[in-house]
């Protein structure tokens, strides 16, 4: 052990130490994201995806018990979603979502976060929640000016007209 | 040597270094490095202390959230403001503090055999401990609780052990709502409360457990937070705002070291490498596995229940039972696999005294790979070998400075398991069979292998604790030196010190009787 006045000095150094360690990584060095000039666009959706109902016969009805008689037969499982996003005319994103649940049944859901050059963009985007179908049952088709930092989202929900970008 | 035993030889000696630097600085009793484990636990009562303030005054608003942090650290900066740096700080403190408490652990092998359970009950508190700091700053929602929101957000959801992407609850401005505030000071509140039950089975197989540093360290420390909490209050970022993305965050790198890590890799890298890391901690113990070492052993004969080897035990190894034929008494019972076999209770036994006329010394507690008849026998040879103007006894230990290397004509130096092995009436009987003093070499404080080898023995021989060391001894024909393994050279300077202040003693004075054990009258 020191002398008193040597290990006092020693104590005062050895916690200012372990002061500096502890003020300066709780907040330092700064973390950097994403540089300046880049915008973040997160593309997710969580939807049911469409499935082929058929309309029973009304003999099919008559043999089922009355508290069945359901007009329309409708499979349990879903359909997979065809998704893509096109940006300034090239894809970026192209994407098949399962369904989740063990028969299928589930909600399909996606997240995908990509950073794009701030800047006025063209996005389109297109989804086909029934494969089975042609073609693309909901497309929307938009340009923005991305500010630097800005994020931007682009959603699903059936009640506010299929896409939207927000 | 093991791959294993060569990392943790890597590790060992500049950790070694460092609390013997920190010795020199602080003292054993008070050395950081020494005492991390209650270290930790004073700092996490401090964030308990602190953190009930703010959960008094937290506002769990979408909106008021914010505001009511920002309100505690402008406003009322000299007590919540205060109150608030101090929980951050110590939260920093207490995770380097855990960290550190790791590294010794593994450095000194205390992992495997009797400390597989405490090494492995520590292994979820790393877990709780960051699932609880990283909770704790999602509460501010400023833009650093935006960042560490999102981003372990989309870490979790590589798992997968959710229906919806988690992260779409930080979409967009409008995804979330008050009761994601709740849930979160739930959780705040509901881990730490987890984590301190953790704590209670991680030192639960222990006897005499350090809850706190020593006040000296406790003020110390707590001033430095204080120090630091007035010369950098912790404050917030910016408000969160889910339509922009936080470019630059002032990072908690303690605490949320892995939303750059995940960044920096992929979220697929940050669990393999947790998963990993915690599969290879609670492997330990197995890859490390060494050969058990004997564990002591009750001889009901000798053993009078007289709890002083139940009550010194670090480990709890040892309980008391009915005796098997004396009715009305009791008896010591070794736990094999709780025992450490340090040998401390043979030291604190009352009937381990090299006095005892038998010729072979048996004792209520002893250790099958030294027992005391041994280390008596071995005694009264080196002993009655020595010559010389000065004729010095060392008991040193296995653990601490290498005490053989001092054996010459006039030093007979013998190695204890721990230094807490030894009884004090053996010092008393190398005194009164020919050596003119005894040094007792045990570990530096706070460094003892099995913790309390080196307490146990000063005040045993200070006479604070039964079995005392006889009041008839002169206290200039015994030393006691506190050496590492380290300290050879130390221990040999202070052996020749010793002999040194022996030869300036004078002859006279009340001399101790001496005493032969087969010729004594009770023979």
């Amino acid at each position: 052990m020191l002398k008193p006045a040597a290990a006092i000095a020693g104590q005062v150094v050895l916690y200012g130490a372990f002061a500096a360690v502890i003020g300066y990584f709780a907040t330092d060095p700064v973390y950097r994201q994403i540089p300046d000039d880049i915008a973040v666009v997160k593309v997710s959706f969580s939807h049911l995806g469409d499935r082929e109902c058929r309309k029973r016969t009304p003999e099919e009805l008559a043999k089922l018990p009355p508290n069945m008689r359901a007009p329309m037969d409708c499979p349990r499982e879903r359909s997979d979603i065809n998704f893509e996003l096109d940006i300034d005319g090239e894809t970026v994103v192209k994407h098949v979502l399962h369904p989740t649940g063990l028969y299928k049944d589930g909600i399909s859901t996606m997240y995908r976060r990509l950073e794009i050059k701030a800047g006025t963009h063209k996005f389109t985007a297109r989804m086909q929640d029934n494969v089975k179908q042609e073609g693309w049952k909901f497309v929307k088709e938009v340009t923005v000016d991305l500010k630097p930092a800005q994020a931007m989202v682009v959603d699903f929900h059936p009640d506010k007209g299929g896409l939207f970008f927000k | 040597m093991t791959f294993e035993a060569l990392c943790r030889q890597l590790v060992r000696a500049p950790f070694q270094r460092c609390e013997e630097a920190f010795d020199r600085v602080f003292g054993g009793r008070h050395n950081p490095l020494r005492h991390l484990g209650a270290l930790g636990l004073f700092l996490l009562w401090i964030i308990v202390g602190s953190g009930l303030y703010l959960y008094i005054v937290l506002d769990t608003g979408v909106a008021q959230v914010y505001s009511s942090i920002g309100h505690l650290t402008e406003r009322e900066w000299y007590f919540g403001g205060i109150l608030r740096s101090l929980h951050r700080y110590a939260s920093d403190g207490f995770m380097l503090a855990m960290a550190l408490h790791l590294v010794r652990e593994f450095a000194y092998g205390r992992y495997t055999g009797f400390r597989f359970y405490s090494w492995i009950t520590g292994v979820p508190l790393i877990w709780l401990a960051f699932v609880s700091g990283i909770g704790g700053y999602w509460i501010v929602w400023d833009q650093l609780a935006q960042f560490s929101a999102t981003s372990t957000a989309e870490l979790l959801d590589w798992l997968p052990i959710f229906s919806e992407p988690s992260a779409r609850n930080f979409l967009a401005p409008d995804s979330i709502n008050d009761r994601l505030f709740t849930l979160l000071v739930f959780i705040h509140l509901g881990v730490p409360i987890l984590l301190l039950a953790a704590l209670w089975a991680h030192v639960h197989r222990i006897a005499h457990v350090d809850h706190l540093p020593s006040g000296k360290l406790m003020r110390g420390t707590a001033a430095t937070l204080l120090v630091l909490a007035l010369i950098k209050p912790a404050t917030s970022d910016a408000p969160a705002n889910l339509a922009v993305v936080p470019a630059e965050t002032r990072l908690d790198w303690f605490i949320l070291f892995l939303h750059p890590l995940t960044d920096l890799t992929s979220p697929a890298v940050v669990w393999s490498a947790l998963f990993a890391l915690t599969a290879l901690l609670c492997a330990l113990p197995f890859l490390g596995r060494r050969q058990p070492a004997p564990v002591a052993t009750v001889d009901p004969a000798n053993c009078n229940g007289c709890t002083r080897c139940q009550v010194d035990c670090p480990y709890a190894a040892i309980t008391m039972a009915s005796h098997p034929t004396r009715p009305g008494y009791r008896i010591a019972v070794v736990d094999d696999a709780l025992c450490a076999s340090c040998g401390i209770c043979a030291g604190s036994c009352p009937s381990s005294t090299p006095f005892r006329s038998q010729e072979r010394l048996v004792t209520g507690i002893d250790m099958p790979q030294l027992p005391l008849n041994a280390l008596r026998a071995e005694l009264e040879a080196k002993v009655a070998g020595l010559s010389g103007e000065v004729r010095v006894v060392v008991f040193g230990c296995a653990h601490g400075a290498g005490a053989e290397a001092l054996n010459a004509p006039d030093t007979a130096a013998i190695t204890l398991i721990c230094a807490g092995m030894l009884p004090p009436s053996f010092v008393e009987y190398a005194l009164r069979t020919g050596a003119h003093g005894v040094m007792v070499a045990s570990c530096r404080h706070g460094g003892c292998d099995y913790r309390l080898g080196e307490r146990w023995t000063l005040e045993r021989l200070s006479r604070q604790r039964e079995p005392q060391l006889r009041g008839r001894i002169p206290a200039e024909r015994l030393a006691a030196v506190f050496v590492s393994g380290n300290d050879d050279a130390a221990l040999a300077a202070a052996v020749d010190d010793f002999k040194n202040r022996l030869r300036s003693l004078p002859a006279a004075g009340e001399p101790l009787q001496p005493y032969l054990r087969r010729t004594a009258h009770h023979a």
